[in-house]
Order: structure tokens, then sequence, then C-alpha cells
């Protein structure tokens, strides 16, 4: 009676803590295809996110038992720096735009010339850097999903089960990402790329410390706060230097 | 003939793998490469040498928030020279 209770329990626990696990490297994964797929264009992120899943169930069926031993902290470490990188350069520019110190995008202006370069360029044409970042989020974010799942599900001797959750939390976070991607689309392209700068500035503080074994007050929780805490810079820096402008063009 | 004068397969593809990287992760904001390097250089220290987590946690995102203020004012700086 006993056992089948801890038995029971060790199920719950495994199918709960794969469920979430998977749901949020998927929810990650999906964030960074949705902000490649709105700012650079669908085809590409497609392209990015299919040819990851196919190099990650290649080096799965190759190096399934290797990859368990890929140490994480390097690869967070590594991933955490670029992310760092990538989203404040992403960030720098919305709110230079945002304060009026950049010019915006003409939307219409670059639709008319975006239909006539691809009407010129043809199905060929590619967007390299939209492709390497869909690639690299679900690769990475699908390396994690694949280690929680392997090590889980080996340790509890229920990988089959392991596995067919994490399918579960993967499709049902797709099918609401689909949902969200409908809604996404009005969000004007600053604001998109403004929020996709504070989330990945958000997770490369995140991972960047994880990577280091920096133990996170809170553990996963800490990412809501940096968000909070770099939407809120964001907000300062744009209400400080809109006020700036302003004061300087009343003074000349 | 002309195909000659190229330099070799293998040298483009370093080349152009090389320019991509440097692109994505320099471009026109050295400054937040160096930065973010420095970042990870110093909690790296406060985390591993000096076992200061709670430091370390603290420095992290109080040094990736300077280095985008800061980021952002040489930006600004170098729209009104213009």
């Amino acid at each position: 009676m006993i056992a089948v209770v801890t038995g029971s329990t060790g199920v719950v626990v495994l199918v709960g803590a794969v469920f979430l696990a998977c749901a949020v490297e998927m929810v990650e994964a999906l964030t960074i295809v949705l902000a490649v797929g709105h700012t650079r264009g669908w085809r590409s992120a497609f392209e990015g996110t299919a040819v990851a899943l196919v190099v990650l169930a290649a080096l799965v069926a190759l190096f399934g038992p290797a990859l368990v031993r890929v140490p994480l902290s390097v690869l967070r470490l590594v991933v955490g720096g670029v992310l760092l990188i990538f989203g404040m350069q992403w960030l720098r520019k919305a709110i230079l735009r945002s304060s009026g110190l950049k010019a915006m995008h003409d939307e219409d202006a670059i639709y008319r010339a975006k239909v006539a370069e691809l009407a010129s360029a043809g199905a060929a044409q590619r967007d390299r850097i939209a492709f390497v970042m869909a690639f690299k989020g679900v690769f990475l974010e699908g390396l994690e999903v694949v280690i929680t799942v392997l090590t889980l599900g080996t340790s509890a001797h229920r990988l089959g089960l392991a596995s067919t959750v994490a399918a579960i939390a993967v499709v049902l976070v797709g099918i609401v990402g689909v949902v969200v991607a409908k809604q996404l689309s009005n969000v004007p392209e600053n604001a998109m790329k403004m929020g996709v700068g504070v989330l990945l500035v958000s997770y490369g503080t995140f991972w960047t410390g994880e990577g280091l074994r920096v133990r996170w007050p809170g553990n996963d929780v800490m990412l809501v706060g940096f968000v909070a805490l770099y939407l809120a810079v964001t907000w300062v820096l744009v209400a400080y230097l809109r006020h700036e402008r302003r004061t300087r063009e009343v003074a000349a | 003939m002309t195909g000659d004068r190229r330099p070799p397969l293998v040298w483009r593809l370093v080349k152009g793998f090389g320019q991509f990287w440097w692109d994505f992760l320099i471009g026109d904001t050295p400054e937040l490469f160096v930065a973010a390097l420095v970042t990870i250089g110093v909690v790296a220290v406060l985390s591993h040498l000096w076992h200061l987590n709670g430091v370390a946690a603290l420095a992290l995102p109080v040094l990736a928030t300077a280095a985008l203020v800061l980021s952002v004012r040489r930006a600004v700086r170098g729209e009104r020279r213009r």
C-alpha cells in the first residue's frame, strides 16, 4: 500500500515536473520564434524552427545518452551572454525610436519596398538573422527539454511517460501560442521590439547568472522580477529622453 | 578566369561566419559587447572567488542596466552631433 502511494506520488511529481519544465521551455522558445516571425518574417522563422527540430531529433538519435552529460551551466552562460547583448541592442534601438531620437519605421513604405524586393528576388530570398535566431531559440530550449525528459524520465525509469507528457506540454503551449500570435500581430512594431528586448535581456540576465551558478532568490520567479525591472528602466529612459527633447525644442 | 581570383571556398565560409558573428554581437554597439563581458567577469569573480552570491545576484542586473543606460546616452550624443 505504502509502495503504491509512494509510486503514485512519484508519478505525479514526475508528470508535474516534466510538464511544467517543458511548458516553460516551450513558452521561451515560442516567444523567440514569435518575435522573429513578427519582426523579420514567418518563413525564415519557421525554417529555423524546422531545421532546429530536425537537428535536435538527429542529435537525440545519435548522442542521446551523451546529451545528459553536456554541462548546462556552460550552455546557459554562452546563451545568456548572447541574449544579454542582443536584447540590449534591440532595447536600445526601441528606446531611441520611442523617444523620437531615431526615426520610426514607415510601415507602408517598408511594405511596398518589401513587396517589390520579394517580387524581384522570388522565393529564394532568405533572412539569415531570423533563421539563426529561430534556430538557436528552438534548439537551445529544445535541448533543455531533451535533457529534462532524459534525466527525470531515466532516473524514475519512466522515460516513455516523461516523453509523452513533454509532447503534450509542447503541443498545448504551441496551440496557445498560435492564438496569442493573432493578437500580437496588432501590436506596433516598435512596442513589439521593446517587449522582446525586455524579455531577451531578462532571460539573458537570468541565464548568465545560472551559468555562473548564481543562486537567484525565488529561483525562476526572479525572471518576472527582471522583466519588471527592465520595463521600468525602459519607461524611465523613454520618459526622460522625451522630456529632454521637448525642453531642447522649446529652448531652440 | 575570374573564378581563379576568388579566395578559396573554405576561407570565404570562415570569413562569412566571422563577419556574421561580428555583426550579430558587436555591430555598431561595441560598448554593449564589452559591457556584457565585463559584467560576466565581475559576477564570476563575486560568485566564484569571493563567494558573495547575494552581491553577484544584485550586480548582474545592475551592471546590465548601467550598460543599457550608458549605451543609450552614447547614442543620444551621437544623434545630437549630427
